[in-house]
């Protein structure tokens, strides 16, 4: 599911929702849309645990109900972990940061730990991107809230690899994993060990957040995000499976119907 | 069986779109491999977002998943980029259900629905690891078979091979997966041979290496004769009757891809008998046998629970010649209204009544565009091809539709048919002009639109114009280059007209294709060769490629590309698909197309649905019969019926009289 862009990701929750037969509010207009909105989704071909969106209905749900009904009408590798009321607080504004695993095949231990701690050792990590609207260039550093390296999780896995963890913030424009593996995979143009890869890398969003509760990278996931009490963000069962896109927690708000 | 998937996914990150290669549709069905005793690959041979929403190859995915014992996976062709990597790394086809690869299968049904995908049958064949030539294949490889409309004309790649199927695929694969089951119980006697020999003899399919082609000095067939004992002379066509039986699919494939056609389809009916003469799919499909409303209602809904699609298409030929088509549409209409469930009819004719219908379909919603298909430019020219629509017809249709709020009109049509002149094609701009006139005084505003969009004719075998001369590359470009400067260039006009065309080159090949031999196929190889792939798409076609490769393969031959498209065939010539029975009279084929060329001006032939039959012979030829109005509703019918009674002299294609035992679909209210 990692290489479904986030259009594929909407049409498939909108059939969803329409085959879960769920009483989904829609927009007023000529061609009315489904009220789905989403934080900011992962990009193409990166994998996540921790999807989160934002649907209305036009009559109040039982949001256990609602998550066991998308996950019955959900392609698989879709699956919702959890679903709640948004109640009066901001939702998806919470959002702060997320924390992102990257699976580096074929790097050295040693090279792996060099770029990282060039990396943290740096005040400022200029990347550019290119884009359809021209080159920019982002600070990478200054979005990286934290950054290390998982050995016991690394050695787990088959072949020469390395895997890192890093908390990163949500910022505008965005600074994706890929921007920071870019910088990472930069310093060794100044004479420093390798980074290189054996193969394109697997990256993987495990959890967002607020900022509070993201301090420690290896924390997994297990702070939900803030202003919504009743919510307990699990780590996904489906974790295990590489190629799951689960969206997290989902709030079912009741609305008057558009009509 | 292994498969390729761990293999595959490091290089997805690699390559365009790899979403498409990932399978997991909802819907999609993985069986166990050890447990199935045959195994059938489905491919569509384009890119995944083409054929995935293939209405046939979902058909057939869910007849077959639906045998115990029966496997059936489906496989696409990969875009050139898959394609080098895949060579790179050594993995083959697989399908996009368990990535299992293509050669390990027992069968590998691909159907054509154009002929432009014949280099990417090639691609796949040598992914899999299969010899491109039948001949070489051994008991290690899969039977490849072909199905769809380019099948009844299998002969430009019949090298390639082992079997083609003509007609409706439903009972067809099963009869041939049985055949396949008894051959396996029976310890596989005679090897590939002995099984292929049980396919052409007791399965419906035609094995082109049963029959030696012989040729004459000039080029033209010799003969076609079957060399081996028990094969028919002539092979048949696959004919469903009793569509109410075969409500498929009921589990539609949804994928995560992005695909062309993003909907729920249901056939409403299948075959059509408006006999214009340029169709191949109104001549190869006949009878016509619609579904009842209850089938249709009862697939909508299933369809829509099972996938959680918003759309619906209506589909058929000509869907609003279904007799109780009105009711079908009012009856969605009412159960889906305030639900935004989009119902759409894709295929109607140009008819006031159908703007109705269309309005009745889209109550309440957007308006956007609606299509109709003159075909040809002048009332002369409809004629010749029996599109029985005056430009009077047209004008009236266009006012309904403007006056009732639809914005723009789309308007097809095709370029170097038959007696065709430079007159009958500038006509259009004519048209298209009173169109735009005739639409802002009635809608009283300046911003609607009409669409002129335009493509190369090519005759196609079972067709009345299977004889006729192609026209050339150089004039259906320099028609369609001249029509553009008229659309473009006319004041006041210009800017509420668009025009969208295919040139003369694709037509060009498309025809050498469709009506070509056995030996097109060595073109088509050295085609694929020298890098041809996806040839549907303009972005990928060559034109120079192909005539080189036709020049080179053909060298020796007295005959050229074009000796296969811009010469007119003569009644007493042996044209490849004569063994091939599509149950037209040939005789009522060649007086249809004396009729459409007659200097005094084109005889019409009318529809049989409405009226007494015109003997194009399918019926009886087939044991089939017209089945419409399935509820006998009365009513229900929008023509005048020309009186009706047995006709003795036609015996059952009369479509009328006495109930017959053909089930639900015999009956006919026949008032008028």
């Amino acid at each position: 599911m990692r290489f479904a862009s986030h259009r594929d990701i909407a049409r498939a929750v909108e059939r969803g929702v329409r085959k879960a037969e769920l009483p989904i509010a829609y927009s007023a207009g000529f061609t009315p849309h489904p009220k789905i909105s989403y934080a900011g989704a992962a990009a193409t071909g990166v994998a996540s645990e921790a999807e989160y969106l934002e649907m209305a209905f036009v009559t109040a749900c039982v949001p256990d109900d609602v998550r066991d009904r998308l996950n019955a009408a959900l392609p698989d590798g879709i699956d919702v972990i959890d679903v709640a009321e948004r109640g009066s607080e901001q939702g998806l504004a919470n959002l702060e940061v997320s924390q992102w695993q990257l699976t580096l095949p074929g790097v050295t231990r040693a090279a792996a730990q060099a770029a990282v701690d060039t990396f943290l050792a740096a005040s400022r990590v200029e990347v550019e991107r290119h884009t359809n609207k021209g080159t920019r260039r982002m600070d990478a550093r200054a979005a990286v809230i934290s950054m290390d390296l998982d050995r016991r999780a690394a050695s787990a896995l088959p072949g020469e690899c390395e895997m890192l963890r890093m908390v990163v913030r949500h910022t505008s424009p965005a600074v994706r994993p890929d921007d920071i593996l870019a910088a990472l995979q930069g310093f060794t143009n100044n004479g420093a060990a390798g980074l290189e890869l054996s193969a394109p890398p697997l990256i993987t969003r495990l959890a967002q957040g607020p900022l509070e509760g993201a301090a420690p990278a290896a924390s997994n996931g297990a702070d939900g995000p803030a202003g919504t009490a009743d919510r307990t963000d699990r780590q996904p069962e489906a974790a295990q499976q590489e190629q799951v896109t689960p969206l997290g927690a989902t709030a079912a708000v009741p609305t008057a119907s558009p009509r | 069986m292994e498969s390729v998937w761990s293999r595959l996914e490091p290089l997805l990150p690699r390559v365009s779109k790899p979403v498409q290669y990932i399978g997991g549709e909802l819907n999609s069905r993985v069986k166990d491999w050890e447990s199935a005793q045959v195994r059938w690959a489905l491919m569509y041979p384009d890119a995944y977002e083409v054929g995935l929403p293939n209405q046939g190859l979902q058909i057939l995915y869910e007849v077959l998943n639906g045998q115990d014992g029966v496997l059936a996976e489906r496989t696409y062709c990969v875009w050139p980029d898959l394609e080098a990597l895949m060579r790179e790394h050594g993995i083959p086809q697989f399908t996009v259900d368990a990535h299992r690869p293509v050669g390990a299968f027992d069968l590998l049904g691909v159907s054509f629905a154009t002929e432009m995908g014949y280099t990417n049958l090639l691609t796949a064949l040598d992914l899999a690891g299969l010899p491109l030539t039948a001949a070489d294949r051994d008991d290690s490889h899969p039977l490849v078979l072909a199905g769809g409309h380019a099948a009844f004309n299998p002969e430009p790649i019949a090298e390639f091979l082992d079997g083609a199927v003509l007609g409706d695929g439903e009972q067809a694969v099963l009869a041939i997966t049985s055949l396949v089951c008894e051959w396996k119980d029976a310890g596989r006697p005679g090897g590939r041979d002995g099984l292929l020999l049980r396919l052409a003899t007791d399965g419906g399919v035609y094995v082109p290496r049963f029959y030696d082609v012989s040729y004459l000095t000039d080029g033209r067939i010799g003969s076609v004769r079957p060399n081996r004992p028990g094969v028919p002379g002539a092979v048949a066509k696959h004919t469903l009757m009793d569509l109410d039986d075969w409500a498929y699919p009921s589990k539609p494939l949804v994928p995560v891809a992005e695909t062309v056609h993003e909907r729920y389809s249901v056939e409403v009916f299948r075959g059509c008998t408006r006999g214009c003469r340029f169709c191949q799919a109104g001549m190869i499909t006949r009878p016509v046998r619609e579904r009842s409303q209850a089938t249709i209602t009862s697939m909508v809904e299933k369809g829509l629970a099972a996938s959680g699609f918003s759309e619906v298409g209506l589909l058929s030929l000509s869907s609003s010649d279904h007799s109780e088509i009105h009711e079908i549409a009012r009856g969605l209409a009412d159960q889906y209204e305030g639900t935004n469930t989009g119902l759409s009819l894709p295929s109607t004719r140009v008819d006031s009544f159908n703007v109705t219908l269309a309005d009745e379909l889209t109550r309440g919603g957007k308006r956007s565009g609606l299509t109709f298909a003159p075909e040809g430019g002048s009332d002369r020219m409809r004629k010749v091809i029996n599109k029985m629509v005056t430009e009077e017809d047209l004008i009236a249709s266009v006012t309904t539709a403007y006056s009732s709020g639809w914005r723009q009109v789309k308007l097809y049509f095709m370029c170097g048919l038959p007696t065709e002149t430079d007159e009958d094609v500038m006509a259009i701009a004519g048209l298209a002009r009173r169109v735009i006139k005739t639409g802002r005084e009635v809608s009283g505003r300046r911003d609607i639109r009409a669409v002129v969009s335009i493509g190369g004719f090519v005759p196609k075998p079972h067709t009345p114009f299977q004889w006729a001369a192609q026209c050339d590359t150089a004039t259906v470009s320099a028609r369609l280059r001249a029509l553009g400067a008229a659309l473009r260039s006319d004041p006041g006009y210009g800017r509420s007209i668009g025009f969208r065309y295919h040139d003369g080159e694709s037509a060009t090949i498309e025809g050498l294709l469709s009506r070509g031999d056995r030996r097109v196929a060595r073109v088509i190889r050295a085609a694929w060769e020298d890098g041809a792939r996806f040839d549907g798409w303009s972005e990928h076609f060559s034109f120079d490629r192909w005539l080189a490769a036709a020049d080179r393969a053909l060298d020796g031959e007295p005959v050229d590309v074009a000796w296969y498209t811009s010469r007119e065939r003569g009644y007493e010539e042996i044209l490849p698909w004569d063994h091939l029975d599509a149950g037209l009279d040939r005789d009522w084929l060649w007086q249809d197309w004396q009729d459409a060329i007659a200097p005094g001006g084109a005889a019409e032939v009318e529809d049989c649905r409405w009226t007494p039959c015109f003997e194009c012979g399918v019926c009886p030829a087939m044991g089939t019969e017209i089945q419409t109005s399935p509820m006998g509703m009365p009513g229900s019918r929008r023509l005048p019926v020309v009186a009706v009674g047995p006709a003795p002299a036609v015996g059952p294609a009369s479509a009328v009289g006495p109930a017959s035992a053909a089930g639900p679909a015999s009956a006919i209210a026949g008032e008028a």
